[in-house]
């Protein structure tokens, strides 16, 4: 396009005003790199090292603090437990979601725009000033220190935006492909799974998105609701383990390490759908 | 006739019901308890007498609520001011500039994004540690001959709440940056190549052109940004501590929220009639905010 920055052809101010734009962006790719980078190098120093010589390379790379997080101080049960409680949750999400959706979107009936309602009012009640009565609710159900505690509040924390984005993706299927498989004898449970959430799919990697990062990062209600250390997830495990090993800072990074990698690994594969549905409530 | 009505109903409830308990029991009727639960006085999690408005006016009126809460909200403040004049500006200048593919662009937003994946926690404690007065920051001072300006970053009162802001700066930049480019891409190209072809100026390109046509995605970052900042709790319980340290100033309503319902304000019992008294004032701020957000882009747009 003829409006990009680019250096050919283009005048001496104008090349010194995009040098000056990618030093500046460069810049912060730094700023966001070299924390990140600096955390795993220590992870492979001693104490000592990490205080003493902050910026210099670990003299080994060895294992054994990783070997120790990750199987002595139960970083891999946190990580079973996030992974149950993510997927989990994300499945229902889905189904009650995308059920819900279609049973909006498809049907014409006077309460149509009340349900609609009912659930968007969920994108604008923040789940966490409830914490209150969502405690007596969850001690009353006795779910305390049960994984099905948050794996219900995360489901209501996903369908209202589920709800939302699929909705509106729904709406835009002609009801001919409907009518054309009720002909052919589909029942609407039929339809629902056959002709319309196949042409949702891209809308559902979407939500998948836009709900599984918050989940699987979440840290509030595991706080409250997972105190037992069998169920704690990821973000909650990692907040008791610098509570118990606050001065030492090799386990730490260490455990730092563990908590981020893996979502950068899987960034770096799907980074396009990791944008994408990441800025999809914000983005029409 | 009547068959097919009735068969229809019974579909759409089939579909809808489950999704609507979840909604129902874990986002509404907690939003009447909370309500109903203000109302009354409590000693532990023993509900006692009706009492009107009355944890709303200790809340508002008698210490040490009163001096909390509004020290709190202060706060909140200023997560807000700062994040909206530092991280969305940035954002806006990164999106613009992105907008344009200068060499590497790809590169830059592939970046810009990552730590916006990564959990506030995990974030939250890795900076804890750089802020630290032994921590990278200081060490990196001192390596640019900088030495005079290290400082305990969160063991200062005028420090800690700024520092904590810029490593929520930090991990959200990348955000209101591709939001800003998706709606920039969407700034019809004809209007962008036929200004350009006039000869006008970038800055007059940027705030004639572009900035009037993206006021939608201004006004969704501004309202995420509100919200955000009414539900800061993360980054102060890992860098500074639920007691919002030092001597309370890095407080948020949420860490502030937090201790009254679980363990309390300065006393030690969770005291659930403050508490709701305190979550209904995050609710009214927030829904308020969304429905006025709905309310100016829907005007917006019939003028667009």
């Amino acid at each position: 396009m003829i409006t990009d920055f680019r250096y050919r052809g283009a005048s001496t101010g104008k090349k010194l005003f995009i040098s000056l734009a990618i030093f500046v962006m460069l810049l912060y790719v730094l700023l966001i790199l070299y924390p990140l980078i600096n955390m795993v190098l220590s992870s492979f120093k001693d104490n000592r090292a990490i205080l003493t010589t902050p910026f210099s390379l670990p003299e080994e790379f060895s294992f054994s603090t990783y070997k120790t997080v990750w199987i002595d101080k139960g970083f891999s049960r946190y990580f079973a437990n996030s992974l149950l409680v993510t997927t989990i949750s994300m499945a229902l999400v889905l189904l009650f979601g995308s059920m819900a959706s279609y049973g909006i979107s498809r049907y014409t009936y006077r309460l149509n725009t009340l349900v609609y309602m009912l659930f968007l009012s969920g994108i604008m009640l923040p789940l966490k000033a409830a914490i209150i009565p969502l405690f007596l609710l969850i001690k009353t159900l006795g779910l305390i220190n049960k994984p099905l505690s948050v794996i219900l509040i995360f489901m209501a924390m996903g369908l209202p935006s589920t709800v939302f984005i699929l909705a509106g993706f729904m709406k835009g299927i002609p009801l001919e492909l409907e009518y054309a498989a009720k002909i052919d004898g589909c029942n609407d449970f039929a339809i629902y799974r056959r002709v319309v959430m196949p042409m949702v799919a891209p809308a559902i990697a979407l939500v998948t998105i836009y709900n599984a990062v918050p989940i699987w990062n979440d840290f509030f209600f595991p706080l409250v609701f997972l105190q037992s250390d069998k169920v704690k997830t990821l973000p909650v495990g990692l907040s008791t383990f610098f509570g118990q090993h606050s001065t030492n800072w090799s386990l730490l990074f260490t455990g730092l390490s563990i908590a981020i990698l893996p979502m950068l690994v899987l960034y770096l594969f799907m980074s396009k759908y990791f944008i994408k549905g990441m800025t999809a409530g914000a983005v029409k | 006739m009547h068959q097919i009505q009735r068969s229809k109903t019974l579909w759409i409830l089939f579909f809808i019901t489950p999704g609507l308990l979840v909604v129902g029991v874990f986002i509404l009727l907690p939003l009447f308890m909370s309500l109903f639960n203000s109302l009354f006085s409590w000693k532990q999690l023993v509900r006692l007498d009706f009492v009107g408005l009355d944890n709303f006016r200790r809340l508002l009126t008698t210490f040490p609520y009163q001096e909390r809460f509004f020290n709190a909200l202060g706060n909140n403040l200023t997560w807000f001011l700062s994040t909206t004049l530092i991280q969305n500006t940035l954002g806006l200048m990164f999106g613009y500039l992105l907008s344009r593919n200068l060499p590497g662009a790809q590169f830059f937003k592939r970046v810009f994004f990552i730590p916006v994946l990564f959990s506030i926690v995990a974030v939250g404690f890795l900076w804890g540690m750089y802020l630290k007065p032994s921590g990278l920051v200081n060490s990196f001072l001192e390596l640019a001959g900088l030495a005079s300006l290290q400082r305990p970053w969160l063991g200062l009162e005028h420090l800690a709440t700024p520092s904590i802001i810029m490593v929520n700066i930090w991990r959200w930049v990348g955000f209101p940056s591709l939001v800003f480019l998706a709606a920039i891409d969407n700034v019809p190209q004809e209007c962008m190549e036929a200004a350009y072809l006039e000869g006008t100026g970038e800055w007059k390109l940027f705030w004639k052109i572009i900035f009037p046509l993206i006021i939608p995605s201004i006004t969704i970052i501004t309202v995420l940004t509100i919200i955000g900042s009414l539900n800061v709790f993360e980054q102060i319980y890992t860098m500074t501590g639920l007691d919002g340290a030092p001597n309370y100033s890095t407080d948020t309503i949420g860490t502030l929220f937090y201790r009254t319902a679980f363990g309390s304000i300065d006393a030690g019992s969770p005291e659930i009639g403050i508490g709701s008294a305190i979550g209904l004032v995050i609710y009214m701020l927030t829904f308020t905010v969304s429905l006025l957000s709905i309310f100016v882009t829907r005007k917006r747009e019939v003028q667009l």
